[in-house]
């Protein structure tokens, strides 16, 4: 069960105060998408085995949403930032490719 | 036989006797002992019977790894099977019953099934059960039910509670032998906050038993002072009876304490699950000492050499009076020593190794013991319990060459430590060839949330052996877990240790090396689940290569003890007949709990009253006290109905319905959400949310509204009403109120974070009672309630107004088609205000209605039900809601979805309405059938019902269904599904049954 | 118009109390207000000490003086807890400070239930302990701090408003559920001796 640390009230909580999301950085697309655009919005997700930036919610807590980087087989969480927005922070992408160097996610590398 | 001794048992009372019961028969034991070691001491070395052969089984250990002597414990609501005698403390008035036996113990009828045991090799069930399939759920499961063993589960309902416990630790130690304790004080010198876990009632574990001098003291005395030491640092937490079960990510680890156990009084919780975070976890384990194979190893009478002496060390018992000795190693010597010095005989030590043993053999011939190198067990002699061993050399085919009386074998093939806990985290072992064992790679650690190792092994579970070498190891994890969980300090120094040095153990995986079938098909591995020798070798024979598969095709390790005694001398035997390293062919997975934990733990306060929330409404306790019959909703309960006196259901339901038409009725609609959205752009946002346009509702008026999510799909409905500028107030459903409100937090703090907007759930701040019927105004009015008319407050408007002089919030809607106010009151004021309606209602005839009649009231209007007309694959357009979806917003959730092309096809099933020719009432979820089979064979289908209920108000059965192309067939007739009947017949028609212009609302 | 107009509001058990070994009791009617926007913003600061006459508490705290409290609930968001009747006043006061249509406030008094756990303090501590998935020893919970989680099943706030105290409050419709919750944590019999 995991711990997290939420950027928005500092408490850190096991995984039952919290929400899991699914994956970050989505972008949403609108009534004038194409077909391909919308589906890939609200159908297409990665899964990688590695390196993961998710959404979460501490439900359980301040209510607020933030994101998550962690590393889905070790468990490993890089950190957590905001939900308001739309690219991790530098200095966390920093540290994720110091300890998983060559590390891609979508484009995020 | 086995009997108490005249004097030892460091570990028991002899003043205070406890009387007990054994299958019903009266027994004498003593405070301290085990139920295992108080059934020695009355001679009772059979405790019960193998699971697949029924064959006569004694007790084979002395702790958790015990897969033997299983019991059921207790009576009626206290009862649980499969308890291990040797984990069981002895108490006043305890009772036990032995398992897997009819008619009794002594006397098996199942025990025929050994006779055939030829018939039942390894693989049976797979190979003899599978076909024909039919076979199996009347003929096959009934006779493997029957013959399958182990306790019979409990009939009463448990009497006993359970709790849970949250904890949090910088060094967790599992484990409170000398290994554990020496960890625990030194992280706890460092000032670190630990918490030592011992599952047993004693500190120390082997150590008092197995001997050595530590600082010029017995390990006891050690023991005793380090246990002083602890119990003075305020930093540092020691449970006994409490377990490690298990570890698990980010440094979770699950405590199982149990409480009343061991006691009589069982007024308190029963167990308490503790559920700990530690930043470090230290387990000091220890180890499990192996079985050797041999034939005849499963008779009563055969145990781990280490059980024979703690029986004789620690609770005076003496499992029989003439012991032989069978080793690998050096260790298993102490148990003759420890016969000896107790006035037994020990007939001969067969020391497997062909050079024998180290100081400790020495001594043993110098104490007069007969010590045989080189030599084996050929066979075990006896029938319900050892009456002597046949001898032969360990490197032969197993030829006797003397038989040797004797009551008890002490084997021992070495020790495996207890890696279970570092392995359940994912935490790696290396095979060490010189000891023959797996040991915790400290390389391959379990990581935590920050990537950094979290478990370390101490001592004996970490493959030390060696007394000096265990509190050397276990200074220096706990040490070292201090420094990781962010202490410092310097590390104590090291007590002098005197012990006698051990050479190393020979692997001895079958006795003799060269055994016949014969042999080995009664050389048991797994003593519970009856998985021999032979049967390892015809799995590997017939192909189950991996470890996983052979377990699973033998059972090997799949029994409550999860393998314990038997895996390593399984994998032993698997490597050897595939001819590969056992490292190669590697251990199958250790997976919490270390042993099993009672299902009323994890349950903990989860059960009766509050085994899951159940809300309610602030007229909750109103309502029970009127008779009424709930519903579900969620986790609240909303009254269904409120069936009076010679009343059924059925007849309430109409009776309520026929009240609000005709006179006036009362809702309890407190569960429906009640959001507040709140700021600049509040217009904006709901215009987003909602399908239709919101910004331009004027304040003092409400409009229906419905949302989407972004497939397109409906996913609540509500009033929303305007309350200023910048306020809104959204209605939503009962269970929409949380996920709405979370829905919008969701939009707004994650997409659209720039809207100036806040949201409030004031849900509970109110309850919200509807006044529903033609004389609704009149009933208000009686309390004096002003400015109510059509005009003062038109249709879909609202106003604040003190009602029977409490302050309430009217709004003016319906989803009953009747004239009706919902009044917003203060949660705590909602009570007064029903019963000032009720009172003041008495005379215009009201009646509290549930939500049943909400039900068939909004059928009866067409009006749809999110739940029951959507049920999330519904778009408003498919309810012919379209005059509800803006066509002028740019944007709204759902807009994009809906114009895929599925979505907006022109064949999707379309509301409409359905009357019975008969008026019967159809059956809900029923489907319209179609002409025609699809690819399956089965009958095309054309649209389902929706709703269908009785409507009093036109006396006849009316329903709401989804057709193809609905609306354009108004007046065709289908067919509609019936179980177990033949399909009925219905006439499409308007789902609107009465009031079509709705007239009746706005007056 | 009032919320003190009408009969006085019920709270959702009434009053009930459990002796176990911490007492457990549903505490009277308290005026609660949910407050909303930048914290740091001048009229929010002075809204929220302005009526319960303590300072701005920080992240994970709660300032206090007797029934008067502001709570730290979220990175916008208080909680301000005064007497019931100081009510009406205080919801004509928020409205007179929050002019800013970005500082908002919502009236939650009656949407709540509020419990207190009284005893000793290592007692009330382990009772807390029993349900909430959060550290409640002394240091990691000293006098002085909130802390929003969950307590089994449902939402649930806890503070420590003194030593010996533990204040929690959970939505109104599953006032019964924590409270025999509760009750079952506080049993005598059931101590368990964390914080001794």
């Amino acid at each position: 069960m995991l711990l997290l640390d939420c950027p928005c009230c500092g408490q850190r909580g096991e995984e039952t105060e919290f929400h899991c999301g699914g994956e970050a950085h989505i972008t949403r697309e609108g009534p004038s998408s194409d077909d391909a655009a919308f589906e890939h919005y609200m159908f297409e997700r990665v899964n990688p085995r590695g390196v993961h930036f998710e959404r979460w919610r501490h439900v359980a807590g301040c209510g607020k949403w933030f994101h998550a980087a962690r590393d889905t087989v070790t468990l490993e969480v890089w950190g957590t930032y905001p939900a308001q927005t739309s690219r991790p922070p530098e200095e966390l992408l920093e540290k994720i490719r110091a300890a998983r160097p060559g590390f891609k996610w979508r484009d995020i590398a | 036989m086995s009997s108490r001794l005249a004097k030892g048992g460091r570990l028991i009372d002899r003043g205070a006797m406890r009387d007990f019961t054994f299958n019903g028969k009266r027994m004498k034991g003593m405070e301290g002992d085990t139920l295992a070691s108080a059934l020695l001491a009355n001679d009772q070395v059979m405790m019960g019977r193998s699971f697949k052969y029924h064959r006569p089984r004694g007790v084979v250990a002395s702790g958790a790894e015990e897969p033997n002597a299983l019991m059921g414990i207790g009576t009626d609501g206290h009862f649980e099977p499969n308890q291990r005698a040797t984990t069981q403390e002895l108490f006043e008035g305890l009772t036990a019953e032995s398992q897997n036996h009819w008619p009794s113990l002594e006397f098996d009828v199942g025990a025929v099934n050994a006779k055939l045991s030829r018939f039942f090799p390894a693989g049976f069930y797979y190979k003899t059960f599978l076909w024909p399939r039919s076979f199996w759920e009347k003929v096959y499961e009934p006779i493997v039910r029957q013959a399958a063993g182990l306790g019979r589960a409990p009939k009463d309902r448990d009497a006993d509670t359970y709790e849970h416990l949250y904890t949090f630790a910088d060094v967790l130690v599992i484990g409170g032998g000398v290994a554990g304790l020496t960890a625990a004080l030194e992280a706890g010198r460092a000032g670190a906050k630990v918490l030592v876990l011992e599952q047993t009632a004693h500190w120390g574990g082997r150590a008092p038993v197995d001997g050595g001098e530590i600082g010029g003291v017995s390990a006891e005395e050690h023991i005793a002072a380090l246990v002083t030491e602890l119990e003075g640092l305020p930093n540092v937490t020691l449970r006994l009876r409490c377990m490690g079960a298990g570890v698990y990510d980010h440094g979770y680890i699950l405590g199982y304490e149990r409480l009343t156990d061991h006691i009589a009084d069982k007024s308190g919780p029963r167990h308490r699950l503790w559920r700990i975070r530690a930043a470090q976890v230290i387990t000091a384990t220890g180890a499990i000492e192996r079985p050797l194979s041999f034939a005849g190893n499963d008779l009563p009478g055969v145990m781990l050499a280490s059980a024979v002496r703690d029986y004789v060390v620690n609770f005076g018992v003496a499992p029989g009076d003439r012991v032989a000795v069978v080793t690998n190693n050096d260790d298993a010597y102490r148990t003759a020593f420890a016969m000896k010095e107790a006035g037994l005989d020990v007939a001969v030590i067969l020391d497997a190794r062909e050079a024998g043993g180290g100081a400790l053999a020495i001594a043993a011939r110098e104490a007069g013991i007969r010590v045989e190198p080189g030599r084996a067990v050929a066979k075990v002699l006896g029938g319900k319990r050892v009456t002597g061993v046949e001898i032969c050399a360990q490197a032969g085919s197993g030829s006797t060459i003397e038989t040797i009386p004797c009551d008890v074998v002490a084997m021992s093939g070495g020790w495996s430590p207890v890696v279970h806990l570092w392995s359940h985290c994912g935490g790696k072992l290396y095979w060490d060839t010189e000891h023959a064992m797996f040991r915790p790679d400290p390389e391959k650690a379990p990581t935590s949330h920050d990537g950094r190792a979290f478990v370390r092994c101490a001592g004996t579970a970490n493959g030390e052996m060696l007394l000096s070498q265990v509190l050397k190891d276990a200074a220096a994890q706990g040490h070292a877990a201090a420094l990781a969980a962010g202490f410092e300090g310097t590390p104590s120094g090291l007590p002098e240790v005197s012990e006698v040095a051990e050479i190393p153990l020979a692997p001895v995986w079958i006795m003799p090396a060269g055994a016949s079938y014969d042999k080995r098909s009664k050389a048991w591995l797994d003593f519970q689940n009856d998985v021999k020798v032979s049967d390892i070798q015809l799995a590997a024979q017939e192909g189950y290569e991996s470890v996983e598969h052979a377990k699973r095709y033998t059972t090997l390790g799949m029994a409550t003890d999860q393998g314990k005694l038997s895996n390593i001398n399984g994998l032993a035997i698997l490597s050897d007949s595939l001819n590969e390293a056992i490292p190669q062919v590697g251990t199958t997975t250790f997976r919490p709990p270390y042993t099993p934990i009672s299902m009323g733990a994890i349950a903990g306060q989860g059960r009766g009253e509050t085994f899951q929330p159940l809300r309610r409404t602030p007229l909750h306790a109103w309502h029970e006290a009127h008779g009424v019959q709930w519903e579900p909703v969620g986790h609240w309960r909303r009254p269904y109905a409120f069936p009076q006196a010679g009343e059924s259901t059925h007849e309430a339901v109409n009776r309520e319905i026929t009240t609000v038409r005709e006179k006036v009725g009362l809702l309890d609609a407190s569960t429906l959400g009640k959001i507040v959205v709140k700021g600049p752009d509040a217009g904006r946002f709901l215009d987003m949310l909602y399908t239709n346009m919101m910004s331009t509702l004027k304040p003092g008026r409400c409009r229906y509204g419905l949302m989407c999510n972004e497939n397109g799909f409906l996913i609540d409905d509500g009033v929303v009403a305007r309350i200023d500028e910048n306020t809104f107030l959204c209605h939503t459903t009962t269970g929409g109120a949380d996920t709405i409100h979370a829905h919008m937090e969701e939009w707004l703090q994650t997409e659209w974070w720039d809207m100036q907007v806040h949201v409030f759930n004031v849900t509970e701040q109110y309850g919200q009672i509807g006044v529903v019927g033609p004389l609704a105004r009149q009933l208000l009015e009686l309390l004096g309630t002003a400015e109510i008319s059509k005009d003062e407050l038109p249709f879909l408007g609202w106003a604040d107004r003190l009602v029977g002089g409490i302050p309430c919030r009217l709004y003016r809607i319906s989803f009953s088609g009747e004239l009706s106010y919902e009044l917003r009151v203060p949660a705590g004021q909602t009570l007064a205000l029903w019963e000032a309606l009720m009172e003041a209602g008495k005379a215009l005839g009201v009646a509290p209605y549930g939500t049943e009649a909400l039900h068939v009231l909004r059928a009866e209007k067409g009006f749809i039900m999110i739940g029951d007309e959507t049920d999330g694959t519904v778009t408003p357009q498919d309810l012919n809601l379209h005059w509800a979806v803006s066509k002028k917003k740019e944007d709204f959730l759902g807009k994009r979805g809906q114009l895929r092309s599925h979505l907006s096809s022109p064949d999707r099933w379309k509301l409409v309405g359905l009357e019975t020719l008969d008026g019967m009432v159809l059956e809900d979820g029923a489907y319209i059938l179609d002409a025609g089979q699809n690819d399956r064979g089965q009958r095309n289908m054309q649209g389902r019902i929706t709703s269908s209920y009785y409507s009093p108000t036109l006396g006849r059965g009316i329903a709401m269904a989804l057709l193809k192309h609905g609306p354009d067939r108004m007046g065709e007739t289908v067919q509609v599904t019936k179980l177990g009947a033949e399909p009925v017949a219905a006439k499409v028609v308007d789902p609107v049954f009465y009031d079509k212009d709705g007239e009746k609302q706005d007056v | 118009m009032s919320d003190l107009t009408g009969p006085a509001p019920v709270t959702a058990l009434g009053g009930a109390a459990f002796e176990g070994y911490v007492r457990v009791a549903e505490e009277p009617q308290r005026a609660m207000f949910t407050l909303r926007g930048d914290l740091s913003a001048t009229a929010m600061k002075n809204a929220a000490t302005g009526l319960a006459g303590v300072d701005m508490p920080g992240q994970g705290q709660a300032a206090l003086n007797a029934e008067r409290m502001v709570a730290w609930m979220s990175p916008d968001e208080l909680l301000l807890t005064l007497p019931w009747a100081e009510h009406d006043k205080a919801c004509a006061q928020l409205d007179a400070t929050l002019g800013d249509p970005m500082l908002n406030w919502g009236d939650v008094s009656q949407a709540r239930a509020h419990f207190s756990l009284s005893g000793p303090d290592g007692a009330v501590r382990e009772v807390a302990a029993k349900l909430a998935p959060v550290d409640f020893s002394p240091a990691a919970f000293p006098q002085g701090s909130f802390r929003r989680s969950r307590m089994n099943q449902v939402a649930a706030a806890f503070w420590c408003p003194a030593p010996g105290r533990i204040e929690v409050i959970c939505f109104r419709s599953v006032a019964d559920y924590a409270f025999r919750l509760l009750s079952d944590a506080a049993r005598p019999g059931s101590e368990v001796g964390l914080y001794a």
